[in-house]
């Protein structure tokens, strides 16, 4: 290799040091549950259930180009299996992960026909499809239609090993799922998944099997987001049709996405982590939350669609779990990495959100 | 069974009315509202107020609450969905499910939780019926409503073809850049066509009020009654959101006597059904035939 040919990179020391941190992050994550109180513990499982819920909506939106108001279907359908295989006899546990496989399986038909959908149609077609399985899964006689059910036969457990049982189990799933995103942005699908996300019709011109690609972030997110609601009723127990299937969850997806940077890998993380905070503080204000909530999304999308991190990236070149590839012109090699003119192969730049 | 197709038939009526501002903003703009059924709500409770504190009738209250959506409609292209849209395909879909969340929750801060209806503000208007040979009876509510939205429909059909206005918003929505190249200002045709929309989406609010009860919440399905309507009508075209309005209802007047609960699966329903016909023919569906025997709409 000649002295003048630029270096291509896959990430910056800041985020090799990331890579360590975030080991270490989760080791001290797993022990903890030894540390905290019972309040605690169950707090940090919703947030790890939160940073599921974002990455993957950010999965679908913000690298599939996909934004759908619908994801509640996944969540409230990881619930309803999950119930179901209980009640057919199945471990509680055990179900929690059978039941978002089926959801994965669900979502693959469903994305037969919605694919084929853009932009706002796919958003509201999704919610339709959100809004008919409600009422099916109403009409399942175990449900007992909007009263509801419980996940009874996870009370042969003790509550406190119930409670870290989950927590391990939430932190695990979040981990494995980030995992699996960040394998896959980082691999050859990723420049494809990336490829799509910055310009559909380009992409499929140089030969990027766009439908495909987005059939596999859909199914992913499918999966993810049944996950999580399978988490999510075996913290809560009941089971609500209502609950589940409201529009409410995909708005917190929405919100802690736009909020973090949409199409971001960090961005997402960062956003179920302002969310969680929000929540804890003005969680109890009921409405005026609500309210808040939305005037958020209103004007981050309006002043700041790339959200906090987006932003803080595009200006400061930061990156700490680099996706990308970055390519570094060997002209002042003292040069700092953030100080290099931005090269056009690093994927910062984006014309669509 | 002919009773409850008629009934189906002028529920359609209802459905076209809330769908035609939908499907007109997004064959202008290309943006789907997702505050469509949210806005709708807000004039229905604007006339409530209207007509509870003030005692204002509702129908004499739409003098007030139209030209007010108007604004809204106007002010909602220039402050937030002009803005949006330089962003690209999905932020617009992001604000104006922010604004829905925002609208929404402001409605239930003020009003509660309680249902409330345009009802028993009209007298008698909302149980009077027509006897029709037959011994059919139909509302006479129900009639004015399907005779408002054939109407309205009509008009603005008549306004996209026949007037100057008109014809440069079509412009606007075939290439803005272009009619602005001849003279168009499609800043202000734009804004002009939001607020047309708004003044349908608040007449729409007015019926849904006065035909049935509505909450702080009822605009998301609000919102899927008039996407639904306006995809199997073909989104776009203004006579195929009264077919799809019809086609709706009648198939959930199927599901309900199927099911006791099918009346909104049944609509779901069918409209999986023609988007999936639709889909699977390209794009010759009811709509697609529609718009190919009678020209595109706008």
């Amino acid at each position: 290799m000649s002295t003048a040919s630029p270096v291509i990179e896959r990430g910056t020391v800041a985020s090799r040091i990331a890579g360590c941190g975030v080991a270490i992050i989760i080791l001290l994550l797993a022990v903890a549950p030894q540390f905290l109180s019972a309040g605690v513990v169950d707090r940090m499982t919703a947030l790890f259930i939160y940073v599921i819920l974002a990455a993957m909506w950010n999965a679908l939106a913000g690298f599939g180009g996909l934004v759908s108001v619908g994801q509640q279907v996944f969540f409230g359908l990881g619930a309803y299996f999950t119930i179901r295989l209980a009640n057919a006899g199945l471990n509680p546990f055990v179900s929690l992960f059978v039941s978002a496989v089926i959801v994965g399986t669900v979502s693959w038909p469903i994305s037969l026909l919605m694919l084929r959908l853009r932009n706002g149609e796919f958003a509201i077609g999704m919610w339709v499809i959100a809004a008919l399985t409600h009422l099916l899964v109403n009409l399942d006689r175990l449900i007992q239609g909007e009263t509801g059910t419980s996940l009874i036969s996870l009370n042969v457990y003790d509550a406190s090993t119930r409670r870290v049982t989950i927590y391990w189990l939430a932190l695990a799933s979040m981990t494995a799922l980030l995992a699996v995103l960040f394998g896959l942005l980082r691999g050859s699908t990723g420049a494809a998944i990336r490829a799509i996300r910055d310009n559909e019709d380009a992409a499929a011109s140089v030969g990027v099997r766009v439908t495909g690609t987005k059939r596999l972030l859909f199914v992913l997110a499918a999966f993810g987001i049944g996950v999580a609601g399978a988490l999510w009723l075996a913290t809560a127990i009941t089971f609500q049709p209502k609950t589940y299937f409201s529009v409410q969850w995909t708005a917190y997806m929405i919100f802690m996405v736009l909020v973090g940077g949409i199409g971001t890998f960090e961005g997402a993380i960062l956003g179920a982590l302002l969310f969680f905070i929000i929540e804890t503080w003005f969680g109890g204000t009921g409405v005026w939350y609500l309210i808040g909530l939305g005037a958020t999304a209103l004007v981050f999308s309006l002043l700041l669609p790339r959200g906090l991190w987006g932003t803080l990236e595009d200006r400061f070149g930061w990156r700490i779990l680099s996706v990308g590839y970055r390519v570094r012109l060997p002209v002042n090699a003292s040069d700092t990495t953030g100080g290099t003119a931005p090269p056009a192969q690093v994927t910062t730049s984006r014309e669509k959100a | 069974m002919t009773n409850q197709i008629v009934q189906g038939i002028l529920l359609g009526g209802y459905y076209a009315l809330i769908a035609c501002g939908l499907s007109f903003m997004f064959s202008v703009m290309r943006i789907i509202n997702l505050a469509h059924g949210s806005l709708a709500v807000l004039s229905a409770f604007a006339l409530w107020l209207l007509a509870s504190r003030f005692h204002i009738p509702p129908f004499l209250g739409l003098a007030i609450v139209l030209p007010l959506m108007a604004v809204i409609g106007w002010a909602l292209q220039r402050f937030l969905l002009e803005r949006s849209a330089r962003g690209g395909a999905l932020l617009p879909i992001l604000t104006t499910f922010g604004l829905a969340i925002v609208i929404d929750n402001v409605l239930f801060e003020q009003f509660g939780a309680d249902t409330r209806s345009l009802a028993p503000f009209i007298g008698s208007l909302s149980y009077d019926s027509w006897e029709w040979p037959g011994s059919l009876y139909v509302g006479k509510l129900a009639v004015i409503i399907f005779v408002t939205a054939v109407v309205l429909l009509g008009g603005l059909q008549l306004f996209l073809t026949r007037t100057g206005l008109g014809r440069s918003i079509r412009a606007t929505s075939e290439d803005p850049d272009t009619a602005g190249l001849v003279g168009v200002d499609a800043r202000r045709a734009n804004a002009i066509a939001a607020a047309i929309a708004m003044v349908t989406v608040g007449l729409a609010g007015a019926f849904l009020g006065m035909r049935a009860t509505f909450d702080p919440y009822a605009g998301a399905t609000q919102l899927l009654f008039a996407f639904e309507a306006a995809v199997i009508g073909g989104v776009g075209s203004l006579w195929g959101t009264l077919i799809g309005g019809i086609v709706l209802a009648l198939a959930q007047t199927l599901g309900a006597t199927v099911h006791p609960q099918g009346f909104l699966i049944g609509g779901h329903i069918a409209f999986l059904i023609v988007l999936f016909i639709r889909l699977y023919t390209s794009g010759l569906g009811l709509g697609g035939l529609l718009r190919l025997s009678t020209g595109k709409a706008s």
